[in-house]
């Protein structure tokens, strides 16, 4: 069971991410080892300041580790310039976040194709691309809103759509129901296990319970060290509740 | 393809905006519209510089008869006595390209006219000589062929003698003394005033050359040839036609010197040219500096556009903007702004150069290369000053950028 494996979407070890703070090194990670396999729903959970979200982010590409090794997909990403984990964060990791975060100045079907012009793709293939994303959400028929004329589960559905537009290997969502109503939270939720259902791998960074209920497996992180790693034992009930 | 979406989002960020692109894009308008106006104007002032210059002949050539050489000892310019009319006549007739032949004898004299008296330079000349000086009359006439002929001591004042002999009497139909003879005054100059070395062109009495040579000098020579080319490109031509012309009839021998010296006016011209070109440099330059403070207008604008858009920037960082890519939008946004405003610059230069000289009076010549300089050098303040703010956009770590409020 090495790292090299395929269906191994991510593969940690010994990771640690150090920040200086005047003389003092503080490790926001200190040693961690983590495997995804393909398909998996992942919960990331802890408290703030556990180091989570430097995880999430060491995860997706935006940031690099102190040490330690970091393979996604088999290749070894710790190493590799800004440049080269921009084009991974295109192609091979999708991003919810809490705040949506839409350009407000585009229409949702020009925010869905946005990664697609990155990837220098021409503008009938991004088109269609987003459109098939927006479909999947149910938002076609909102393709042409600007976010301030859709509500915030919408504006999530549209964050979700352009995370998954370039069908990336990992779909990362930090705090994606965070800023929204329990009704919304459900319809989010809901579209992350149609996801899951068809054999997305997903990563979901939260600090409620019952949202990390959702998720397959539940990863605790404190004090920059992964605590607790287990299985889920729900019920389909459950995840209706939510 | 990412470059004409790049061109596309810039555009958009723009349009967006467009009150505060319109104020940015104002430095730059300011900029290249005074450089370009202000060369013009530069450029009007050469264009009259030199149009006057040429008025005083700049396709006129002057023959003077040269040093002489006798055993060792060079006397000055014109000690030589060789030239003469008929040598002038000779040049006219001979020579292509030439428009008009002045042969001249000239000395200083005594003018006197009742009590008054006044020294000045008379000078004898053909009646071509008007021709070539492009002089025109106030009151009466100029002498003509016959008076040349028939050697008439008749003669031709500036205003500057009229005025110190007659004050404000007309001088046409009197009689001057000049050199002990009388003449009659038959015409009075119109004034042409100071000449480009500073002197005055009214203090001239003008005879017939004959009566100049024969019944006030006693000579046979002339002092100089005044040749007015037809053609100014044929200068060079017709100055070495002159000169090959006047060895042969001198009968100079191949080796030795000229006995004569050919002069043109073309050194007083590039004087001329070169001062009015440092005026038109001045004063782009000047305007110049405009276009600098728009540059920099420019980039205090995309300073505070990088920071107002720092999460968009960090949501494009996040999606997979490369640094190239956030930098060439940040980039395009002001080198397009740099470069509406210059073609607004243009018109507006254009307009006012021509307002200029519509409603100012004054000669104003649009030159291309001002257009074409101005444009460019506002192209590359834009781009000069775009990228410091665009190195700032591109170089946001995506994490600081999405966690911005």
């Amino acid at each position: 069971m090495r790292g090299d494996f395929v269906s191994n979407v991510v593969t940690i070890t010994g990771v640690k991410k150090l920040y200086k703070m005047g003389s003092e090194i503080v490790a926001a990670l200190n040693g961690v080892d983590l495997k995804i396999d393909s398909g998996e729903f992942v919960a990331l959970m802890g408290p703030s300041g556990s180091g989570k979200s430097t995880l999430m982010n060491i995860l997706g590409c935006l940031d690099r580790p102190t040490e330690g090794s970091y393979k996604l997909l088999g290749k070894e990403v710790s190493g590799l310039s800004d440049d080269e984990l921009a084009k991974i964060r295109n192609k091979t990791i999708g991003f919810v976040f809490q705040n949506f975060c839409l350009l407000a100045k585009l229409t949702s079907l020009e925010n869905v194709a946005l990664p697609a012009i990155y990837a220098g793709f021409d503008s009938k293939k991004r088109l269609a691309m987003a459109m098939e994303a927006l479909e999947k959400v149910s938002l076609a028929d909102r393709a042409e809103h600007l976010p301030s004329e859709l509500s915030g589960g919408q504006r999530q559905r549209v964050a979700i759509a352009r995370a998954i537009a370039m069908k990336p290997a990992i779909i990362m969502a930090d705090e994606p129901t965070g800023n929204l109503d329990t009704k919304s939270t459900g319809e989010i939720m809901q579209i992350f296990r149609d996801l899951h259902a068809t054999g997305s791998t997903i990563i979901i960074v939260t600090h409620e319970p019952d949202i990390a209920q959702a998720a397959e497996r539940q990863i605790l992180v404190k004090d920059g060290k992964i605590t607790k790693d287990i299985l889920t034992a729900h019920t389909d009930e459950k995840i209706d509740i939510i | 393809m990412l470059f004409t979406e790049l061109l596309k989002i810039a555009w958009q960020s723009l349009i967006a905006n467009k009150f505060r692109t319109i104020l940015t894009m104002l430095g730059i308008i300011i900029g290249v519209s005074a450089v370009i106006a202000m060369v013009s104007v530069g450029m009007g002032v050469r264009k009259n510089v030199t149009d006057s210059i040429s008025r005083l002949g700049s396709n006129m050539l002057v023959v003077m008869s040269g040093s002489s050489n006798r055993g060792g000892v060079r006397g000055g310019a014109g000690s030589v006595t060789t030239l003469t009319y008929d040598d002038a006549m000779a040049i006219k007739d001979k020579i292509k390209n030439v428009a008009y032949v002045s042969p001249t004898a000239q000395t200083s004299s005594q003018v006197v006219y009742g009590h008054e008296n006044w020294s000045t330079t008379v000078t004898g000349v053909i009646p071509e000589y008007v021709a070539i000086q492009s002089l025109s009359m106030q009151s009466g006439i100029f002498f003509t062929e016959h008076d040349v002929e028939v050697r008439n001591r008749v003669a031709v004042i500036g205003t500057t003698v009229a005025t110190n002999l007659f004050d404000t009497v007309n001088p046409v139909g009197k009689k001057i003394r000049i050199g002990n003879a009388p003449y009659t005054v038959i015409g009075l100059l119109k004034s042409k005033g100071q000449s480009g070395g500073g002197q005055d062109q009214d203090d001239v009495v003008l005879i017939p050359l004959t009566t100049a040579q024969e019944r006030l000098l006693g000579i046979t020579h002339v002092r100089s040839i005044n040749v007015q080319v037809a053609d100014a490109d044929k200068m060079d031509e017709v100055q070495a036609n002159i000169e090959k012309l006047l060895r042969q009839r001198h009968r100079i021998r191949a080796g030795t010197d000229d006995d004569f010296n050919v002069r043109n006016l073309t050194s007083l011209m590039e004087t001329m040219t070169e001062t009015t070109t440092m005026i038109t440099l001045l004063l782009g330059s000047i305007a110049g500096i405009s276009l600098v403070v728009g540059g920099i207008g420019i980039m205090n604008i995309m300073m505070v556009s990088v920071t107002e858009r720092t999460r968009e920037i960090g949501i494009r960082k996040a999606i997979g903007a490369t640094y190239n890519s956030i930098m060439l939008q940040f980039l395009i946004e002001s080198t397009m702004i740099s470069i509406l405003g210059g073609i607004i610059g243009i018109i507006f230069g254009v307009g006012l150069a021509q307002a200029i000289s519509k409603f100012g009076n004054f000669t104003t010549v649009i030159s291309s290369l001002s257009i074409v300089a101005s444009f460019g050098f506002s192209l590359f303040v834009g781009i000069f000053f775009g990228m410091l703010p665009a190195r700032k956009a591109a170089r946001l770590d995506p994490i600081d950028a999405l966690r911005y409020e």
